[in-house]
């Protein structure tokens, strides 16, 4: 008697101080990314909030600004406004193009063809080239005198009208930079991870849908229309947001390509702040420019999910809430 | 994963029992062909210039019409390029810094997604949450801030900047805490269960039944995060203005910027070939990997 009730509650006990040491481990464990979150990440977001209400420049005082930088931006800047619809313009010409291109190509790889795996290699070669280096490859391609681009054009147009069409010179342009940027981040996307998370999100369609739709007597648009689109709407969501999200942060390629020339014609605003705090050295107002961008893409995410409700549609759930 | 491509998919219409289906199921089957081949072309076709334009001679660099192969391939101009000042230099760097930061940031993930899968203790949803919506913080936010931390540590030009922080999860260690958790979570408590009566302590199960359970996992994280960190620009390109110790990517910039009178695309080409080499190389070795990694936060994300 005596004996089971001593390990009754020495189990009690053993199994409390099992927890306790359960917790301590999974801090423990815990540790490095919890100093990480704190040091490298929320400790840093706090302070740039705060230093977008002072004037900074390395070395130098902080001196209290209150709103001044806040209202700056939208009102005396006068490379604010230009570079956020410009960044806005960049997104739209990006994002349709790469979501519904790597929908494209991983509908491609869908069908079973001989050799997919080559061709899923292949589509993703582009996605593996560093930004840097695919930056220079695509200057020199798209260079106006001496690249492939411009001489397949002529040659092309000089085939089959026998007049042959001088394109532009892409990165000089004013018209055709943003473009060309847009084609560099394209080229990368089509077969990138998009394309593998959609090949994946088309994988789990089951083909008794499909059977059920061809006897039916479903075309191949109807079966892609409402069997296809709506079960890979949670897919194309997830991957707008992403890339929604990524176009927004662009910075590399007008850096590197163009330096936000020619006239300012790709001055992003991811290079706006990063010129604002590391070149003219106004850290505050950098501060106050990457929180605007934090707010933007937070509000513009929130309402991708509001918005979202309508036409993605997730199995196996109820559509309200 | 998505190997199943190969053998899933639309499934062949049944042969036999419809014969007549037989001629426009294959030239449907020729015209998927022809357009996949069309695509990969002009996917490749940057490549191709890339490699054709870094074997020109000098004088071939600037023609018009341009040349479209090289009359001989000069191979030496590779040669060239990885003799070009501090370009052994930058090569070297790079790697230094790859294997560095993709080695903290596994260790530093990896210990974290083993708390979230295996433990239960007080604070877990919050901190969570928290790690996830660490993924939807645009890098500028912390940019500046970790300049100024950096500055004031003394740290700018030297590599801490670009190893310290990875050791502690770096900037976007939520999303490999993430990965490592979903896989953790699959294998089977039991096993954990039977070493824990045996007597083993956390860490013990965690280095000698987890780890060698999940190198699936952990080739996923080095591949993609050992790609991230030989891409990495912006925190290089802010840190460090010795070009002594720059990485490639940021190295390369400066090998354009210097005056020349000679054209040097050609040069620049070999330079931007080289750099993609590694990277190509690591993916062909850990393909599979890589390709799960990149589904396993697509579907569950």
């Amino acid at each position: 008697m005596v004996a089971t009730a001593a390990t009754g509650s020495r189990a009690i006990a053993a199994k409390g101080s099992l927890r306790r040491e359960e917790t301590l481990w999974a801090y423990v464990f815990l540790t490095p990314w919890i100093i990480g979150l704190v040091v490298f990440i929320l400790g840093p977001m706090l302070f740039s909030l705060v230093l977008s209400f002072y004037n900074y420049t390395l070395g130098g005082d902080y001196t209290f600004a209150g709103l001044d930088n806040w209202i700056k931006a939208f009102t005396k800047d006068e490379f604010f406004w230009p570079s956020v619809w410009r960044t806005f313009l960049y997104m739209l010409g990006v994002v349709p193009l790469s979501v519904f291109g790597a929908l494209g190509t991983a509908m491609l790889l869908n069908q079973g063809l001989r050799g997919t795996t080559f061709y899923r290699t292949l589509f993703f070669m582009p996605h593996l080239v560093p930004t840097v280096a695919a930056i220079f490859i695509w200057l020199w391609l798209l260079n106006g005198q001496f690249g492939l681009i411009n001489e397949l054009l002529f040659q092309g147009t000089y085939y089959l009208t026998g007049k042959g069409v001088v394109g532009p010179n892409y990165f000089g342009d004013t018209f055709w930079a943003l473009p060309s940027l847009m084609m560099i981040s394209l080229w990368g996307a089509v077969g990138g991870n998009m394309m593998l998370i959609f090949l994946a999100g088309l994988q789990g369609i089951p083909q008794e849908l499909y059977e059920a739709a061809s006897i039916d007597g479903a075309s191949s648009w109807t079966r892609f229309r409402h069997v296809t689109l709506p079960l890979i709407s949670p897919t194309m969501f997830f991957n707008t947001v992403l890339a929604c999200i990524a176009a927004l942060q662009s910075f590399e390629a007008a850096f590197i390509g163009t330096g936000g020339g020619p006239a300012y014609s790709t001055w992003l605003y991811g290079l706006h702040i990063y010129r604002t705090s590391f070149d003219y050295q106004e850290m505050g107002y950098g501060a106050t420019l990457a929180w605007i961008l934090f707010i933007v893409l937070s509000i513009f995410t929130y309402v991708q999910f509001r918005a979202s409700r309508s036409w993605v549609f997730y199995a196996g759930e109820g559509r309200d809430g | 994963m998505a190997d199943r491509a190969v053998t899933a998919g639309h499934a062949a219409p049944s042969t036999g029992s419809r014969p007549s289906i037989r001629p426009t199921y294959l030239l449907g089957r020729f015209g998927l062909h022809t357009v996949a081949i069309l695509i990969g072309i002009i996917l490749m076709l940057p490549f191709y210039w890339a490699l054709a334009s870094s074997l020109k001679q000098v004088q071939e660099v600037r023609q018009i019409p341009p040349v479209l192969w090289p009359k001989v391939p000069q191979w030496e101009n590779y040669v060239v390029v990885w003799n070009v000042r501090l370009f052994t230099n930058w090569v070297t760097n790079t790697f230094f810094l790859t294997i560095v930061g993709t080695t903290g940031i596994i260790f530093s993930t990896s210990l974290a997604g083993y708390a979230f899968a295996r433990f239960r203790f007080p604070g877990k949803p919050l901190l969570f949450t928290i790690t996830m919506a660490t993924l939807m913080l645009p890098g500028y936010v912390l940019l500046i801030p970790n300049f100024l931390l950096f500055w004031k540590l003394g740290w700018l030009n030297t590599y801490l900047p670009l190893i310290v922080p990875f050791y502690f999860g770096g900037f976007v260690g939520g999303f490999y805490i993430f990965l490592f958790r979903q896989f953790f979570l699959t294998i089977p408590h039991d096993l954990d269960e039977a070493a824990r009566i045996d007597g083993a302590s956390f860490p013990r199960i965690f280095w000698s039944i987890i780890l060698p359970l999940s190198l699936p996992a952990f080739a996923t994280a080095a591949i993609i995060e050992g790609i991230r960190r030989w891409n990495d620009f912006l925190l290089p390109l802010i840190i460090l203005n010795k070009p002594e110790l720059y990485p490639l990517s940021v190295g390369l910039r400066y090998f354009v910027l210097t005056p020349d009178t000679q054209p040097k695309d050609h040069y620049l080409m070999a330079a931007a070939v080289l750099m993609t080499l590694p990277v190509v190389i690591l993916f062909f070795l850990g393909q599979r990997y890589f390709v799960r990694g990149v589904v396993m936060s697509g579907i569950k994300g």
